[in-house]
């Protein structure tokens, strides 16, 4: 026997061979998404808390690849944290000045919050606890990576669910309403966030506008009359334009 | 690569998986790193032509080829400076996370069919996905900084990247659409054969949104004429004001690696990837199958292909930065939601109902590419949705 093929036979002999590799990533993933989560809520600095729930959102999309769920990881990856990224500006925005660059809780306040985040935690550690199916490892599922089903599934086609000897699309309605309810939804709000951020018009006539009314002052009296009847609809502004 | 360490030379399955891993990660950094060196030499020398001089002419011989390893030497050497009010742990954090994020980026990158860091089926989503987490670096180094210069240079970055991902996003979907897969894989392989195959020649509207992801993808990168984070003629330097030495060069780093992404990114998607304007491999009758070697050989020339294509990004957008001005703040940001976000929706519009229509393409295609089933269209004989990829199979024997 070669010296080589010796070393290689300990090290397959090693007993971190025996480690269920999976299991190990689970947990690490897990005790980091959790032992951030903590780090967000005992910091007292926005921009930290941002930087630690960051850190939470990714290592539960880790969590996610781990499980086979590549494109719910990139979700994740996309939406939450992308999304804290945008929380974060404007903590940075608001709390870069000295007065709130630290935020702390009273006591009183501290304790409702343990109180009531104690109470979730034990029930849905209950719940998922107590559901059989969940405790016992998975037996038969395919893990499949593709991200196909799920988009053809919310246009309104379950390959995943083929029936049989029929074409795919038979009866097999998917998650098209949801999906475009959803969409809707989404529009509205977008909508009504850009309706709310839009920018406002002024109520008091601007420089430009009274040197341009200076006229007679029958002129100007018909304009104020004209941007009070608006008042509903338009605004001043208009009101003076037409 | 795993495979063969486990039934060629024996190795047991974790460390055969660890090495595979290590020596990905290894040359990923090398191409980033080994990018950066000369891309920075490549820009001063561009510079310099641009600008009617020579650029680097001493440091290692006639060209200049030394200078950005002089300039790395000076970097290690220079005084690694913290301002007094600056919040320690970010301040240091922060160049560590826009490069990992460039770094993440790049293993879901393929660098030809078979060398790519691990395979995804929704690759090109987690290439957006985490290549938009470089900017969190930059605000973190904007804010704990506490300086007013990198502060707002942070906000404008932020405001930027998070306005043209929007657009990107859109221009990002239609080869998504065209190849009916967001695996960077398939979309190149669905393009191979000769240049008409491309999807920048598949329609009018594929071609139009090119040029759309071209100016989104300079702007998502940070580079003049878009780049307002660090305009040193307001701000001094922007969100790195206040770094220097070897943080600052994890900056630049991050920026070059994302430069050499979104172009690698652009040559999968609309130019056919690792496959050549011309298929040399198939007119002299290598392919794949031929054999192992020749696979191999096939593959190190897809590579040069690709290496050649995001290259030619990289130089274009140097062209740009030294051809045309800084824009202003308002002038980005009109550009990304009146001109690019409307543009991009139009065309995908277009790309789709042409799609529909006219669903061959434009031109006249040479040697069609084989795999014109869509993957996942027709129930597989397992009762399974879309074909068993790659991963699959990793994932089962990591779990076993």
């Amino acid at each position: 026997m070669t010296p080589g093929v010796s070393v290689l036979a300990e090290v397959a002999a090693l007993p971190v061979a025996a480690v269920n590799w999976h299991s190990f990533f689970f947990v690490l993933f897990a005790a980091l998404a959790c032992g951030f989560a903590v780090a967000v809520v005992a910091a007292d600095n926005v921009v930290r808390m941002a930087l630690y729930l960051v850190l939470s959102l990714g290592a539960t999309a880790g969590l996610f690849f781990l499980a086979g769920a590549e494109f719910v990881g990139a979700m994740q990856l996309m939406i939450y944290v992308g999304g804290t990224l945008v929380l974060l500006v404007f903590g940075v925005m608001l709390t870069a000045q000295e007065p709130l660059v630290s935020i702390k809780g009273s006591g009183r306040d501290r304790v409702l919050a343990g109180i009531v985040g104690a109470a979730l935690l034990a029930v849905l550690l209950q719940a998922a606890f107590s559901v059989r199916v969940w405790r016992e490892p998975a037996a038969g599922v395919v893990s499949d990576p593709a991200a196909t089903p799920i988009g053809m599934s919310l246009v309104g086609v379950r390959v995943d669910e083929p029936p049989a000897g029929g074409p795919v699309a038979a009866k097999r309605p998917g998650y098209l309403l949801p999906f475009e309810i959803v969409s809707v939804h989404l529009l509205v709000v977008l909508v009504g966030a850009a309706y709310l951020a839009r920018a406002k018009r002024r109520k008091t006539p601007r420089a430009i506008e009274v040197a341009a009314s200076v006229e007679p002052p029958a002129a100007v009296a018909e304009h104020a009359a004209i941007g009070r009847s608006r008042s509903a609809g338009g605004s001043v502004l208009t009101g003076g334009r037409s | 690569m795993a495979d063969f360490l486990i039934n060629t030379v024996g190795l047991p399955g974790w460390l055969a998986w660890t090495v595979t891993a290590v020596v990905a990660a290894a040359l990923i950094l090398n191409v980033i790193a080994g990018g950066a060196l000369v891309f920075i030499w490549a820009e001063r020398k561009i510079a310099g032509r641009i600008q009617d001089r020579l650029g680097p002419t001493r440091t290692g011989g006639k060209f200049g080829w030394l200078q950005s390893l002089a300039d790395g030497i000076k970097l290690l050497a220079k005084e690694d400076l913290m301002p007094d009010g600056a919040d320690g742990m970010l301040f240091r954090l922060a160049p560590y996370v826009s490069f990992c994020a460039s770094f993440c980026a790049f293993i879901a990158l393929p660098f030809a069919f078979d060398f790519v860091g691990q395979r995804m089926n929704v690759g090109v989503f987690f290439v957006i996905a985490v290549l938009g987490l470089e900017v969190f670096g930059v605000i973190l180094a904007g804010y704990a900084s506490a300086s007013k210069w990198s502060l707002f240079g942070a906000m404008r970055e932020a405001a930027q990247v998070v306005s043209y991902e929007v657009p990107l996003g859109m221009c990002v979907v239609v080869p998504v659409m065209l190849a009916g897969s967001m695996d960077l894989v398939t979309i190149a392989e669905k393009q191979a054969g000769w240049f008409t195959n491309w999807y920048l020649f598949h329609d009018p509207f594929t071609f139009v949104i090119f040029w759309v992801y071209v100016t989104c993808a300079v702007a998502s990168v940070n580079r003049a004429p878009f780049d307002l984070a660090e305009a040193e003629s307001e701000l001094v330097a922007g969100f790195h004001t206040e770094y220097s030495g070897l943080r600052w060069s994890y900056f630049f780093m991050a920026e070059y690696g994302s430069m050499f992404l979104v172009s690698a990114l652009a040559a999968i998607l609309f130019m056919g990837g690792w496959n050549g304007p011309v298929p040399i491999a198939t007119i002299v009758g290598l392919s794949e199958g031929t054999g192992d070697t020749a696979n191999y050989f096939v593959r190190l020339l897809g590579m040069a292909n690709l290496l050649g294509k995001a290259t030619l990004g990289v130089l274009v957008m140097m062209w740009i930065r030294w051809t045309l001005p800084r824009l202003r703040i308002d002038q980005v940001m009109t550009t990304c939601l009146k001109y690019c976000t409307p543009l991009a929706a139009a065309m995908f519009l277009g790309a789709m109902l042409w799609q529909v229509v006219l669903p061959g393409g434009l031109m006249p295609r040479f040697g069609r590419p084989a795999g014109e089933v869509r993957e996942g269209w027709l129930p597989g004989p397992g009762g399974g949705g879309a074909p068993r990829s790659l991963d699959a199979g990793k994932v089962a024997q990591v779990k076993s």
